[in-house]
């Protein structure tokens, strides 16, 4: 590979370009209202929560249930430092600096609860979020249960589909590494991986400082899109929801996380004004997908693999 | 001291309740090695049965414990053979994100039908208190310690004198060697569940006269901290999980006494990961050796 300006890649380019001026007219001649826009928004932020926990559940196996912790990281970070610098230039500066506490954070929780597997991993990091949450619900700079409100709104439909983008276009680009291919081998078998010579600490930390790079990014845009945060927002039941994408749309499939990822925003933007029934019909799919189709809906399937299929047909004809 | 003593007094009566709910998930862990996420929900609703029993039934505190508990171990019962029955060969992680989704599914369940206000619990037992010095014993506090005590005392017959406790000792070393030996793994998966329910559900009881507020999403914390106990203790290991959930009681009301009320939950889960980390097999729990 000489030019990254291959067939292929030019038109994956056209189609980012094509779906970014058609959401844009659309919103522009008025057939995306701003209630509609609120949904988008939701959309974008939780394909980029999903995607980055795909990351770490679905292709590196590391059963994390934490998520929304980084994610809350992210998004202090980027509120603060936008409540200062009122502007572009201190948004961006507050993502980026949001990206990488997150990642910090996500190093420093990585390296000792990452030694432990399946379950315990499970309960250490959804304690580590907990603790995260209760530290935010006591300090002063983040107004405590209250929360921070009035935060400037720059986050906009270009700022989210760039990052969607980044993001998925990244994680892909990981994980068909040589450092995304040792990631999976720790799925299939840990011990397997090990004895071939594969550094496995290394690897999950590295999954897992990915991972919350990307959930700093989506809290940053959260904090800027909503105007407020509070702790209890990104409590246990946001990494449930974000749980539930990956699972559902199958885990370790990117394509099956952007699926779900709208699948559910749209189903919980109908249900919006019934709590209980959203989380019930959440309940549902968790237990039912595991006892019928545990890989979820599209396994480890991407949409790429669509078309390697039809090539592969051609070939035997 | 004084002060010191009562926190002691307050940290054993919350602990045994711990205790109580701990006990189930080291025996459902020991059994099938599956995390019960739904544990703290049946001990929610428990709580909820006691408040029913005790407000429209109008029993007293025995009869409202009995009723709960009965109601406890069937849908514990249920639960196991709808929902983790037919997992039970696939992945942990599978039966970890079932045991996830059936614990929301009782909380919203709940929460559909009885609203999510919280609720304030019946008085049910003498307002009376004891004064030792300045130490203050009230009458609920005697009840929960002795009913945790009795019920615990119970277990440990049931465990170690009973055929169905050999049985579940027998299948929780190996499942395999004990449907060999013609035991059916079956019936006590379910006996199981059935009892370490009816423990959830005393618990629940207890905590609602402990605390006089139930609400649909109050088993989710407490569910957790007995997860930490019964990991502190060994998870497995009944006596373990008595141990586990006194420390993580006493030490919660120390947090609140002398420190941070609100740092009271993290302080549980910073425990949980420094015992993980030094001493991942727990206090009275076997090291089991990996093997490819």
């Amino acid at each position: 590979m000489t030019s990254v300006l291959t067939k292929k890649n030019l038109l994956i380019l056209g189609c980012i370009l094509l779906t970014f001026v058609l959401v844009q007219v659309l919103m522009s001649v008025g057939f995306i209202t701003s209630f509609h826009e609120i949904t988008l928004a939701t959309i974008c932020i939780n394909i980029i929560l999903a995607v980055s926990l795909n990351l770490v559940t679905g292709f590196t196996g590391q059963f994390s249930l934490g998520h929304a912790g980084f994610m809350s990281i992210g998004a202090y970070v980027c509120a603060l430092i936008v409540m200062r610098f009122d502007s572009v230039a201190g948004f961006l500066v507050g993502i980026l600096a949001a990206a990488l506490a997150a990642t910090i954070v996500g190093i420093l929780i990585g390296i000792p609860t990452l030694r432990l597997k399946g379950d315990y991993l499970a309960i250490a990091t959804l304690g580590m979020a907990e603790i995260i949450r209760v530290v935010f619900l006591n300090l002063e700079i983040t107004n405590g249960a209250a929360g921070l409100s009035g935060i400037p709104r720059y986050t906009n439909w270009f700022w989210m589909y760039l990052f969607v983008v980044l993001t998925i276009v990244l994680i892909n680009n990981f994980i068909r590494s040589s450092h995304g291919r040792a990631c999976i081998s720790i799925r299939e078998d840990e011990i397997a991986a090990e004895s071939m010579g594969i550094n496995t600490t290394k690897f999950k930390v590295m999954a897992f400082a990915i991972g919350s790079f990307f959930a700093g990014i989506a809290g940053a845009l959260y904090a800027s899109y909503f105007y407020f945060i509070k702790p209890n927002t990104f409590g246990f039941l946001k990494s449930i929801d974000i749980l539930v994408i990956v699972v559902l749309g199958g885990m370790g499939s990117i394509t099956g996380s952007i699926i779900a990822a709208v699948l559910l925003a749209l189903v919980s933007t109908f249900l919006q004004s019934f709590t209980a029934v959203r989380m019930i019909f959440y309940a549902l799919v968790l237990v039912i997908i595991m006892i019928f189709r545990p890989q979820g809906l599209l396994g480890t399937k991407e949409i790429t693999d669509l078309f390697k299929f039809r090539r592969k047909n051609e070939r035997i004809e | 001291m004084e002060q010191f003593l009562q926190q002691v007094v307050n940290g054993i009566s919350l602990g045994s309740i711990y205790a109580l709910i701990a006990l189930g998930y080291t025996m459902v862990y020991g059994i099938i090695k599956l995390i019960n996420f739904a544990h703290g929900d049946v001990y929610m609703i428990g709580a909820f049965v006691g408040f029913a029993a005790i407000t429209y039934g109008k029993m007293g505190f025995f009869p409202a414990l009995l009723v709960a508990m009965i109601s406890c171990a069937i849908i514990g019962v249920v639960i196991e053979k709808v929902a983790y029955k037919p997992l039970r060969n696939s992945t942990r992680i599978a039966a970890l994100i079932t045991a996830i989704g059936v614990s929301l599914f009782l909380e919203y369940v709940m929460m559909f039908f009885v609203g999510a206000e919280v609720r304030s619990y019946p008085k049910v037992l003498t307002e009376k208190a004891f004064h030792l010095g300045s130490v203050v014993i009230n009458m609920q506090q005697i009840y929960i310690v002795l009913t945790a005590i009795a019920l615990m005392i119970l277990l440990q017959f049931i465990v170690h004198k009973t055929k169905t406790g050999k049985a579940m000792r027998a299948v929780s070393i190996d499942p395999d060697a004990a449907q060999l030996m013609g035991i059916k793994v079956d019936s006590t998966i379910s006996y199981t569940f059935a009892i370490g329910s009816a423990f959830a559900g005393a618990a629940g009881v207890l905590v609602g006269i402990y605390y006089n507020s139930i609400d649909p999403l109050m088993g989710i914390l407490p569910g957790l901290k007995a997860f930490v106990a019964a990991v502190f203790g060994g998870i497995g290991s009944i006596p373990g999980a008595m141990i586990g959930g006194l420390t993580i009681g006493t030490m919660e009301t120390f947090v609140s006494g002398y420190g941070n009320s609100m740092y009271r939950d993290a302080a549980v889960f910073l425990f949980l990961i420094v015992i993980l980390i030094i001493k991942p097999s727990g206090l009275l729990g076997k090291n089991t050796r990996e093997k490819v």
